[in-house]
């Protein structure tokens, strides 16, 4: 033991020279992080990729399509379309048996892919059996871009393909296998999130990112006034869907001259009502916006807990906002991504094959839910799961409601 | 990690968890059961012991944190900031009990989001259905805790690796069972025990959860002192020893992590009254409670730690979150600032661990 | 005893032989072919990222320390590699010098903190991931492009059907096998992940391998981070965690025989690891099986795999700590807490060989 005590006395003299040298690599580690994008800001800024600044071309793009006039019927939004656009000639595509659809996903991670896979999936069952689609074959990258691409490549060399659709995890990411992808002289559609890759047959989406912000932004810009408090509540930093949103209700609220405090959260709701519940005790919130539906049940709650009046809150086309809303009567703005260009993807190609022509640029309608509105898409969705988004474009599939309700995944 | 356990196994004198495990430890016959300690002594022990070291820091974050938002000081005010802390702090309990033994539990974040989804699902709006509702919960709870246990003790897979399985399979399983994103929040009746309160004199509110946190820490302070507790602690210290002490190692390590289910469970009640039901629930909480434990003093490889001073680390971890939060500091430079002082409270810990023994041998040697 | 004599690397790939053989099985029953050279492309993609991940994963592994920072480590090179080379062909190599430069810098820290302040690995990386999540997220709202043709070009070439990403991780793998098994500093690593008291009797300065395995794992995460940029031309401050190859690595390393506990295990065991993962992986999206239940598979495998060699082995290999009370053994008696190794020879457990290696 007198050993053991003598090696110990030996380890631990002079103690803070030992602390020294790793506080030291710690802050060296620091000022190289800092110091490095100096560097590198410098270069990236003059580039198309880096998302860190507001697109004002693409933004003033989307503002103007939010009351733009679409063409089609406005009972089948999903096959709606801005007019005036490039069309595509079907005739290389068109078939007279029934093509093999190969779908690389970038994920199913959030409720709103999810209800977008059930919605494709049921509308392949329908093309099925019209005998327009043989068979839909889907691999899932689970969010990562490195797989995705090993995916495209995998169907562009096994998959026996017919057409592809691809929902990229990223814009630029997927780029060069998309191209490879239009190599094959098949039809390549993308939708959501969009591509840099311009050989694409079509890009089906909703208007996008920055009509979102811009919305639902404006509706709480319009609502309170100069100097009032509205607390941000986002969910993932990085991401382009919601740093779009961000950016564009940043510069709105910044116009209008609101007081922003923004919080990260993960769309975690124990983590939303703790960081609401702080918000609360240490001022007045005259207004909530979040970046995705699912954070602003939690939000409303955190008022409820805390014995307040609920201030405006925005949210989205999922149930669970619409019901709260409903039922709270609090003042409520739900703008939309529409849920149904999953369907419009899957239609396209199908229209491809069948010989149609389709817009190459295929814009959507994203039209937000209102106050005037909300009882009528209440009562239409009675039997919805809180899940579930109002505007997915679904109900007039003869499958109707179950897979909705049931929410199996295929 | 070898490194640090070691030279914190060698500080013998200022280690109370082994005091408090008494019996099996070997490190526990040396100066700590010198007799006759002064106040100041004993006071300079608890300030540089590892296991005690978190309750200045503790203090000290409340006082910033109440001095940067004055209202949260207020006492119903102050009640409803532990209330919402109360399931990291429960989920950190149960973690303890299985960091002590040597292992990890990764798997309490997904039985975390299995619960809510039977607390959505299976209760919903059915008030008739919360009792069998919660003896189903709680029968998870002791089914995965078994089956981690035993497959660690008995297939002699590292409770990590155990875990991390479980982990996926239940997170899969849960996913695939409800379409990918649970839905459905249970009754009001059954959320009011993480949403609701009673108005009690002097403190003004007192939310349900923080009386559940008092009891957890209650059962978790006894559990510890329970045979079973000490033997997972000296299990973490020499496994061989505990066996060759004739102690059924299989049965310990599954109530090692049925403890550790159990208390995820408790923060599941909890959790989904407060939150209500997403698929983000409890993700991540296991991460947080090895993370609240080592600040606590508990050091992982097993052997030493105390439960309460684990969940001292909780609290630690919790309220700067909430003084980043307060702070005004930039939203996304918070993760950076909160590893920076994760990273400054663990080098104030070894700072205390390895002067201790300095320190402890100058004042025997004056006295 | 003839079981036990079987080294951990032959069972790791005993193991993947049965995985191959089952999943080779399971997909020609449905009219695919695992061997079709689509899918050995994905396979071989997912074990290059993975497999630079998993090199320094399992240096840290073997020191008996973790590393959680992989993931954001290479979200760190490949947006501070992609923002320096801004398009430019010229500025590839000291874009790629520099960050993999700054992810050195993390890992000695790191390795410091771990090393010297004997702070726990675990809890320490995880916080300086936090530490790097904060500046990606302050600086890097989304992808960084402008990748240059030159690394796009790496990463999109190929020698016959194998990638150069690929050809590179192996290079790397061997160089790093070679001198973990061959030089000193290697046998330091597997001397202080055995047991760092020992080690440190015999004359060893354990900081030195401590850090030397986290730099090693930093840097090995940067260079998974720039194979992905060159693969996918662009930059990502998300694409390390999306991935989840912090606890994919550990997984995988583990699952290649190594001990959690520190000191034992090869890096070609982790080779047999990653295989694992990357085949039933690919067998699991030919099978168009739900991608959910995906997850349920990997956990259920990961388990039994693990059950199988540790029930072959003596189990006690898996033991995360030596018992931290127990008294220290003198330099010339034997561990206390080492399980026998005939199967590797290379690795001088036993003190005397420690002090002739550091001779």
């Amino acid at each position: 033991m007198v050993n053991l005590k003598g090696n110990v006395m030996s380890s631990t003299n002079l103690p803070m020279r030992r602390f020294v040298a790793p506080l030291l690599a710690v802050a060296v580690v620091l000022l190289g992080a800092c110091a490095a994008p100096g560097g590198s800001d410098s270069g990236s800024d003059t580039d198309k990729g880096d998302a860190s600044s507001l697109d004002q071309a693409a933004y003033d793009k989307e503002d103007a399509d939010r009351t733009a006039t679409f063409e089609g019927d406005p009972a089948q939004p999903y096959l709606q379309y801005l007019p005036g656009g490039e069309m595509v000639d079907p005739k290389p595509y068109a078939r007279t048996t029934p093509g093999k659809v190969c779908f690389s996903n970038a994920s199913l991670s959030n409720v709103w892919r999810q209800t977008g896979w059930i919605t494709m999936y049921e509308q392949y069952k329908v093309l099925k059996d019209q005998g327009v689609i043989s068979d839909l074959v889907m691999r899932d990258a689970q969010d990562d871009e490195n797989t995705q691409v090993s995916d495209i490549d995998f169907l562009i060399k096994e998959g026996d393909c017919d057409a592809f659709i691809i929902a990229p995890a990223t814009v630029e990411a997927t780029a060069s296998a998309i191209g490879r992808a239009c190599e094959t002289g098949k039809p390549v559609v993308v939708f959501d999130r969009g591509t840099t890759e311009t050989c694409i047959t079509s890009f089906v989406h909703s208007i996008g990112g920055y009509a979102w912000g811009i919305d639902s932004a404006s509706f709480l810009a319009d609502q309170l006034e100069e100097g009032d408090t509205v607390v941000a509540l986002r969910t993932a930093p990085g991401v382009d869907v919601f740093e779009q949103r961000w950016a564009a209700a940043t510069k709105i609220f910044k116009d209008a001259g609101l007081k922003v405090t923004d919080h990260i959260t993960g769309a975690d709701p124990a983590e939303i009502k703790s960081v609401m519940a702080d918000e609360l005790t240490s001022g007045e919130v005259d207004g909530v916006w979040v970046d995705l539906g699912d954070q602003a049940v939690p939000a409303i709650e955190a008022f409820q807990d805390a014995g307040m009046d609920i201030p405006a809150i925005t949210g989205e086309d999922n149930m669970a906002y619409l019901r709260a809303w409903d039922e709270l009567g609090f003042n409520g703005f739900a703008p939309v991504y529409s849920n149904f260009q999953w369907r419009t993807a899957l239609l396209a190609v199908a229209m491809l094959f069948q010989g149609e022509e389709i817009p190459k640029d295929w814009t959507v309608p994203q039209t937000p839910i209102t106050s005037d509105e909300l009882p009528e898409v209440i009562k239409a969705n009675a039997e919805m799961p809180d899940v579930h988004s109002a505007r997915c474009g679904c109900e007039d599939m003869p499958s109707f409601p179950g897979p909705w309700v049931s929410r199996k995944t295929p | 990690m070898k490194t640090s356990t070691t030279s914190t196994g060698s500080t013998g004198p200022t280690d109370s968890a082994a005091s408090a495990a008494e019996g099996p430890t070997k490190t526990s016959a040396t100066p700590s059961a010198a007799p006759r300690k002064s106040v100041l002594s004993r006071l300079l022990n608890t300030f540089l012991d590892p296991s005690t070291a978190v309750y200045p820091i503790m203090v000290a974050l409340f006082v910033v944190l109440i001095l940067l938002n004055p209202t949260l000081g207020e006492p119903d005010q102050f009640t409803r900031l532990i209330g919402r802390m109360a399931p990291i702090v429960i989920v950190t309990l149960g973690q303890y009990f299985v960091l002590v033994s040597g292992e990890f539990d990764l798997s309490q974040g997904a039985v975390i989001g299995v619960q809510v989804v039977v607390a959505g699902s299976f209760i919903g709006d059915d008030n008739s259905r919360i009792v069998p509702g919660l003896l189903l919960m709680l029968a998870i709870g002791v089914g995965v805790g078994a089956f981690n246990g035993l497959a660690t003790a008995y297939l002699k897979i590292p409770g990590f690796m155990t875990t991390l399985g479980t982990m996926f399979m239940l997170g899969g399983m849960t996913r695939y069972l409800t379409g990918g994103a649970a839905s459905g929040n249970p009754s009001e009746q059954f959320r009011e025990v993480g949403r609701g309160g009673i108005d009690v004199p002097l403190l003004g509110y007192l939310p349900w959860s923080v009386l559940v946190l008092a009891g957890c820490l209650v059962v978790a302070a006894v559990l510890a002192r329970r045979p079973v507790g000490r033997l997972l602690v000296a299990r973490g210290d020499n496994p061989t020893a505990v066996s060759l002490a004739g102690a059924n190692r299989g049965w310990l390590m599954a109530r090692g992590f049925i403890a550790s289910s159990l208390f995820a469970t408790v923060a599941a009640i909890v959790l989904v009254g407060f939150a209500g039901t997403h698929p983000t629930v409890g993700q991540g909480y296991q991460y947080t409670a090895i993370a609240a434990a080592v600040v606590g003093g508990v050091v992982l490889g097993g052997g030493r730690g105390l439960v309460l001073s684990a969940a001292a680390g909780a609290f630690v971890l919790e309220t700067l979150v909430a003084v980043l939060n307060a702070s005004g500091i930039d939203t996304s430079w918070r993760a950076t600032v909160q590893g920076l002082l994760i990273i400054l409270a663990l080098t104030l810990t070894a700072a205390r661990t390895k002067l201790g023994p300095l320190l402890t041998l100058r004042r025997r040697s004056t006295s | 005893m003839r079981l036990k004599s079987i080294p951990d690397t032959a069972s790791v790939y005993l193991i993947l032989l049965a995985v191959v053989a089952v999943c080779a099985g399971l997909t020609m029953s449905r009219g695919h072919n695992l061997f079709s050279s689509g899918n050995i492309d994905v396979i071989l993609t997912s074990i290059t990222v993975l497999g630079l991940v998993c090199i320094g994963q399992t240096h840290v592994i073997l020191i008996g320390s973790l590393d959680l920072s992989v993931g954001y480590v290479m979200s760190l090179a490949s947006v501070l590699a992609a923002g320096l080379m801004a398009g430019n062909n010229s500025a590839v190599p000291s874009a790629l010098a520099i960050s993999i430069g700054v992810c050195a810098l993390v890992g000695l820290a790191n390795g410091l903190l771990v090393g010297v302040l004997g702070l726990n690995g675990f809890i320490t990386t995880l916080s300086t991931g936090l530490i790097i999540s904060g500046y990606l997220t302050t600086n890097y709202p989304g992808n960084v492009g402008g990748v240059p043709s030159v690394m796009k070009d790496l990463g999109s070439a190929s020698v016959g059907p194998i990638p150069v990403t690929t050809l590179f991780m192996l290079a790397a793998l061997v160089a790093a096998s070679l001198w973990l098994s061959r030089t000193r500093l290697g046998f330091h690593v597997y001397a202080v992940g055995g047991n760092a008291e020992v080690a440190k009797m015999s004359g060893i300065k354990n900081v030195v391998p401590i850090v030397f395995a986290h730099v090693i794992s930093s840097v090995f995460a940067a260079l998974a981070g720039l194979v992905v940029v060159a693969r996918l031309g662009v930059g990502s401050p998300v694409v390390g965690t999306q991935g989840a190859y912090d606890l994919l690595s550990i997984a995988a390393v583990v699952l290649g025989g190594c001990a959690l506990a520190g000191g034992r295990g090869s890096l070609w065991g982790t080779l047999g690891g990653i295989l694992i993962f990357a085949v039933l992986d690919s067998t699991l999206s030919i099978l168009q099986v739900n991608p959910f239940l995906k997850d349920v598979v990997r956990g259920a495998v990961l388990v039994a795999a693990v059950a199988v060699f540790s029930l072959r082995g003596d189990g006690s290999k898996f033991r995360r700590f030596t018992a931290a009370g127990d008294p220290v053994a003198p330099p010339s008696s034997p561990a206390p807490d080492r399980p026998d190794q005939p199967d590797q020879p290379d690795q001088p457990d036993q003190p005397d060989q420690i002090v002739r290696a550091a001779q």
